[in-house]
């Protein structure tokens, strides 16, 4: 009898969701019909070689290669990022474009642009967005800023659910800036005074917040059906989509979307213990996140992207207090559940490279942005298959010639024993198609030699 | 004792700070020369920046700081602060990018190096740094992006400088996010900064040398 998953080893737990990756269901639960006997091949070996990379076992066939970009397959086709994110037919078309044209490995989806008229639903105020505070020919750009207030970790730490309801929604969110009047919902417990717990509900301004999100919810499922659709049809076509979902490092969560680069800045110095003891609350709750999103997707690579570890935004000392030990409990809490963590490094990350390596082997996958390459193979890259980096700049400017020579250069340095996927190192938005095609395709001919 | 402050500030002993500034107003100090000693305070940050001895918590921090002892110590400023002596620079985030932290770090670094940052914020339309170059003089322009589209911003931006017939005033340095010396190649820029500091050094050349 197969074992039971809460009997398996996290090796076992892992060759598990790649199984399932390789064995893709369609959404009533039936084995995904592949469009031929190619695309079926095709995908599997897809799913076979980025496996064989990252687990670091043996070779794979030849080096993986990825393309990894923001909005450029928007560009790509000839439509806005504002098109995209209210027109689901023109974003289906644009994204399916971009594959047939540059046949990556691997590939990030149809969703990153996401649905406009769900951002109006809720009026959210984190990211301005193509037509809304950025022109409608430009991708979507967050707006920092102390979301929560320095007096307010006693209050995340205690209830996380609770704050996030009470205090971060209203303040990201414009439609919902009545959940303030939500009532504790933990004191929701006999049915004497209960009427009491429901008083809110009754009142106008929170109505409208919940007809908010009815309609932000159905603006969703309007969205939904054509990426549902665009999933199902890619993987048919042998296209693999990698990441089941995302989480974040607990440093990142608080200084990207809570307090913000500054707020974080000053509590490292003001009340450094509370902000060490919130990244300890949230470390169950990010494992939580990533496990989940793999679980239901079936697939084991959970999207972390990297932000204010990056070198000089922290001294080495403050890395190793604030960002390494729970970005690394929120890993290892994934690694446990047959995840692979996919940290993006954006930006330079050269001088962390040597604590990355603090790591299981063949258990997680790293993208790197502007590090220094051969320093990534020597440290992290021993333990952890790595990906990168030909920079936007040269996708941007440069030539097909300057692009063959920096993948060429990129292979020799990095795939040597294998544990290595060829990509961009930067999500971008602008780029030279000619140039992403000489990536993919020479990175698949050269990157077919080395281990022959 | 004037050079507590000074160094209280240099190692972000924020309370012991603001207490010395306290005091010392009690016991009628000057307010300009308290402003003073903060600021030598500020440079040393800068150099301790410079040397990576310090990061950018730290400098953030030290604003923090300044900023503190700046509000405790204005009601009592009689006179307005010398103003900066080594000269003009406008700097912002080219058109289409909102993206502040990298810009405010060089901003930061110029302004505590003694340099007068005229610091036009994010998103800058091409015109208003014409405008801005036009009305201070200045002769160095810094323009920060975060993201690919920057670098048609930063093209745009130089373009429209060399347009209006101020190309050959200034010198301009690019920088931040995914800039490099081909995309300063590609915007026309004079010079590409990968760090806070090399932007000091080239304003420091531009407008000393």
């Amino acid at each position: 009898m197969a074992k039971e998953w809460i009997d398996m080893t996290s090796d076992e737990k892992q060759d598990v969701m790649f199984a399932r990756w390789m064995a893709p269901k369609d959404p009533e639960g039936n084995d995904l019909k592949f469009q031929s006997p190619q695309t079926e091949k095709a995908y599997k070996e897809r799913i076979t070689r980025i496996k064989d990379a990252i687990q670091m076992k043996k070779l794979p066939d030849r080096v993986p290669v990825f393309v990894l970009p923001s909005f450029f397959p928007v560009y790509n086709a000839g439509i806005t990022p504002h098109d995209a994110m209210y027109d689901y037919d023109k974003l289906y078309a644009a994204y399916k474009k971009f594959l047939v044209e540059f046949e990556p490995d691997g590939h990030l989806g149809v969703d990153m642009p996401g649905p406009g008229k769900f951002f109006e639903a809720l009026d959210y105020k984190l990211y301005s967005w193509p037509g809304h505070g950025v022109a409608k020919e430009q991708s979507y750009q967050a707006n920092e800023g102390e979301y929560m207030k320095p007096e307010e970790y006693d209050d995340l730490i205690q209830d996380p659910t609770g704050y996030f309801l009470h205090s971060y929604f209203p303040r990201v969110f414009g439609a919902l800036g009545p959940f303030q009047a939500l009532p504790a919902f933990t004191g929701i417990l006999e049915m004497y005074g209960l009427g009491y717990n429901f008083i809110p509900f009754g009142v106008p301004p929170v109505q409208a917040s919940l007809k908010a999100l009815m309609d932000a919810g159905n603006e969703v499922m309007k969205w939904l059906g054509p990426v549902m659709q665009w999933n199902m049809e890619t993987i048919s076509m042998g296209y693999a989509g990698i990441v089941a979902g995302y989480t974040k490092a607990p440093f990142d969560v608080l200084g990207d979307t809570l307090r913000g680069t500054r707020g974080i800045m000053m509590d490292m110095y003001r009340c450094p213990d509370k902000l060490l003891e919130a990244m300890d609350r949230l470390v169950p709750l990010m494992i939580k996140m990533g496990v989940g999103a793999a679980q239901m997707n079936g697939k084991p690579l959970v999207f972390m992207p990297l932000h204010k570890g990056a070198d000089g935004f922290l001294s080495e000392a403050q890395f190793q207090k604030f960002y390494w030990p729970t970005f690394r409990k929120v890993m290892m809490g994934l690694i446990e559940e047959g995840c692979v963590p996919f940290p993006a490094a954006e930006g330079s990350w050269t001088t962390r490279l040597e604590t990355f390596r603090d790591l299981p082997k063949g258990k997680t996958f790293w993208m790197i942005d502007n590090s220094d390459m051969a320093k990534a193979k020597k440290t992290i890259g021993s333990v952890a298959c790595i990906m990168g980096n030909v920079q936007s700049d040269i996708l941007a400017l440069g030539t097909v010639q300057q692009v063959k020579d920096k993948v060429k250069e990129l292979i020799d340095t990095c795939a040597k024993g294998g544990g290595y996927v060829l990509s961009n190192g930067a999500f971008f938005d602008q780029a030279k198609a000619e140039n992403v095609k000489a990536m993919a395709e020479f990175g698949k001919e050269y990157g077919s030699k080395v281990y022959k | 004792m004037a050079g507590d402050l000074a160094n209280l500030l240099a190692d972000l002993k924020e309370q012991e700070a603001l207490k010395v500034v306290k005091d010392r107003l009690a016991k009628g100090d000057d307010a300009l020369k308290i402003l003073e000693d903060a600021r030598k305070g500020m440079e040393i940050v800068g150099k301790r920046f410079a040397s990576s001895q310090y990061f950018v918590p730290d400098l953030v921090y030290s604003g923090e700081i300044l900023k503190a002892v700046s509000e405790i110590v204005k009601p009592k400023l009689t006179q307005a602060a010398a103003p900066k002596k080594l000269g003009k620079v406008v700097f912002g985030t080219v058109a289409g990018d909102i993206h502040d932290i990298g810009k405010d770090i060089v901003v930061f670094m110029l302004d505590v190096s003694g340099f007068e940052v005229h610091d036009l914020g994010v998103d800058v339309p091409v015109q208003k740094f014409v405008d801005k170059i036009k009305e201070t003089g200045a002769p160095v322009v810094g323009l920060s992006g975060f993201l690919t589209l920057a670098f048609d911003s930063m093209k745009q931006t130089i373009e429209a400088i060399a347009g209006a017939g101020l190309r050959d005033k200034v010198k301009i340095m690019i920088g931040g996010g995914q800039m490099s010396e081909e995309v300063r190649k590609y915007t026309g820029a004079d010079a590409y900064g990968k760090d806070a500091m090399a932007g000091v050094t080239l304003a420091q050349k531009w407008i000393a040398g």
